[in-house]
């Protein structure tokens, strides 16, 4: 019969490798032993020096007004000023913010308000001198200059099973945008270039 | 200025945007001169993170110099040499007060969850990030820390939070003398787990990816075992057999969001969004670690609900730690570690990448091409 494993007994089988042993061969070995030198120990530390000298910071002016979580008992005193909410995605973006964060509602919303955004900027993107350009803006190109294949290949990743998606996600949405206005253009010339065959058209041309 | 813009998913540009102004007299102006892409920039770029707006700028990971500063800053002035931790916070509030300044409760009103997080979504507070060549910093008296003349400007870049995030990750860990700490992630944030690990005495590290050369990296650099967790039918089985059944003491999950292993998990999470992160490594953590152990989590998931195995988590009787990383709190310790010898955080960069050139770094590191491991963002270099 062989010996139990290590949970039916009590003790660990494999012995450890002796600390004079990882000493020698891992530089540091046990230089934070002692948790007193772990700067995270204990979690929390009442009165630690950080260098505020206010208990409640001045108020940063708010230039619009700022979405915040229902869960917070006013706006905070400083906060960021990146792409304040416009358009669509932002009257989404601010109903998602009448949600607590514990509502998936709200995090759903949000996430479907950044799809709207995207569709939103690249449209208005095709009226500026500077379009959208979905070959710069992916960087696609380093998958020539940077081994695509060869990062990939025999290299027995997990990921390869999934990454043909990508492009689908990102080509996706703009060939079916491209057809789609090809097809509208299509219909629209057919309807223009075919004769009218209605009878009150018919009876006026006889005229 | 020249900044780094999101323009949906997969797609980033430079633009040309005004520089940050002060907005608030405890704010100063950096100028960037080392940024970095971080693999949680990659939930952002793929779409997953809630809130994330076209034209924001991303970047949470920089050192620079002070361009201009409020008229409360005492602590820093222009001109000086500034490492800034990725978290923004205030220092006075009832979290910062204990020491939990990712938990800064002044500085984000868009979620109470989480605090302010440069260039990471709205979610984190809606701050424009140092993917650019200036950022704004708040509370410049409490963050940013001038860079100690002997250290390295991409040394400070990767205290900025890999670095800290992987030796806070061993430290959530508690390992004890002798333990053993199993490692899922091979990125930045997983090497320096696993380094940090032997920091604290750990018996035996072993680190779990698919990427190989990221693996030898955790050979060469952190001195792990590893396994290729694609070489196997079940890595949970594969670990509990290399641990005499027991399962580790610690396991650490450095991958969050995105992890690979479970294609539906990925696809409903990375793809589909219909997750807030595929928690396969956090699945792989709470089944490979032993009864009574610590899962230890520093990988970044967003906030929706993830499909994670609580049940076992409470049926094995697991400590669960887990937390962004109070970076500020780390650096004198790791500041000594450095100097001894014992980390040097920048041998960890494998591209440097001009700010303007930056859709294609991101496109590298998302598909992880050219055994990209850690990416630096140079501005102002064609």
């Amino acid at each position: 019969m062989t010996e139990p494993a290590t949970p039916y007994i009590p003790n660990k089988r494999r012995p450890m490798r002796s600390p004079e042993d990882l000493r020698a061969q891992i530089p540091g070995w046990g230089a934070d032993l002692d948790p007193a030198d772990r700067p995270s120990y204990p979690r929390e530390q009442p009165g630690i020096e950080t260098g505020a000298r206010w208990d409640f910071p001045e108020r940063q002016p708010e230039k619009w007004p700022r979405e915040r979580s229902v869960e917070h008992a006013f706006l905070p005193p400083v906060f960021g000023t990146s792409t304040p909410p416009a358009g669509l995605s932002g009257a989404i973006r601010r109903y998602a913010y009448k949600y607590s964060e514990g509502r998936a509602a709200h995090w759903l919303l949000l996430i479907g308000a950044d799809r709207v955004d995207a569709w939103e900027h690249h449209l208005k993107s095709l009226a500026t001198p500077h379009p959208d350009n979905p070959v710069t803006e992916t960087g696609v190109v380093n998958e020539f200059r940077r081994g695509g294949l060869s990062s990939r290949s025999g290299q027995n990743r997990a990921d390869v099973n999934h990454q043909w998606m990508d492009p689908i996600i990102v080509a996706g949405p703009w060939v079916m945008a491209a057809v789609g206005l090809a097809a509208a253009y299509k219909t629209l010339r057919k309807e223009r270039t075919q004769p009218d065959t209605r009878p009150a058209a018919k009876a006026e041309s006889q005229h | 200025m020249k900044a780094m813009v999101y323009r949906g998913p997969y797609k980033v540009r430079v633009e040309e945007k005004d520089i940050p102004k002060i907005e608030h007299p405890n704010d100063a102006i950096v100028r960037v001169s080392r940024g970095a892409i971080c693999g949680s920039d990659l939930h952002l770029y793929h779409g997953m993170m809630p809130d994330t707006r076209v034209g924001m700028t991303f970047g949470h990971e920089f050192v620079g110099t002070v361009h201009e500063v409020g008229s409360s800053v005492q602590n820093v002035a222009v001109g000086d040499r500034v490492m800034v931790p990725f978290n923004v916070y205030c220092g006075s509030c009832y979290f910062c007060a204990r020491g939990l300044y990712s938990n800064c409760h002044n500085v984000n009103p868009n979620a109470t969850a989480v605090g302010g997080i440069y260039g990471y979504s709205h979610t984190c507070g809606g701050y424009d990030g140092g993917q650019a060549e200036f950022v704004r910093v708040p509370f410049a008296d409490v963050g940013p820390s001038k860079i100690p003349d002997w250290m390295d400007e991409e040394d400070a870049v990767l205290l900025t939070d890999a670095c800290p995030t992987g030796y806070f990750g061993a430290q959530l860990g508690d390992i004890a003398e002798g333990d053993t700490v199993v490692v899922f992630g091979a990125g930045p944030v997983g090497l320096f787990a696993a380094k940090s690990s032997w920091l604290m005495g750990a018996g035996r590290v072993i680190v779990v990816d698919h990427l190989n050369y990221r693996l030898e990296k955790a050979r060469s650099f952190a001195h792990a075992e590893t396994f290729n967790f694609a070489e196997y039918d079940d890595i949970v089985v594969h670990l509990k057999k290399e641990t005499d059944y027991l399962g580790a003491d610690v396991v650490i999950d450095a991958v969050g969001a995105e992890a690979d292993g479970n294609f539906l998990q990925h696809v409903t999470a990375s793809k589909l969004k219909l997750q807030g992160g595929s928690p396969v490594a956090l699945n792989w953590a709470i089944d490979s670690v032993r009864k009574g152990g610590t899962v230890s989590v520093v990988g970044a998931y967003g906030p929706i609900f993830s499909a994670v195995k609580f049940g076992d988590a409470m049926n094995k009787g697991l400590t669960l730690r887990m937390n962004q990383c109070p970076v500020k709190r780390q650096w004198p310790r790791l500041f000594e570690h450095i100097q001894n010898g014992y980390l040097k955080p920048s041998d960890l960069v494998t591209h440097r990448i001009p700010l303007e050139h930056i859709a294609e770094g991101y496109h590298m590191f998302s598909a992880k091409l050219d055994n990209i491991i850690k990416p630096l963002v140079v501005a102002g270099q064609s």
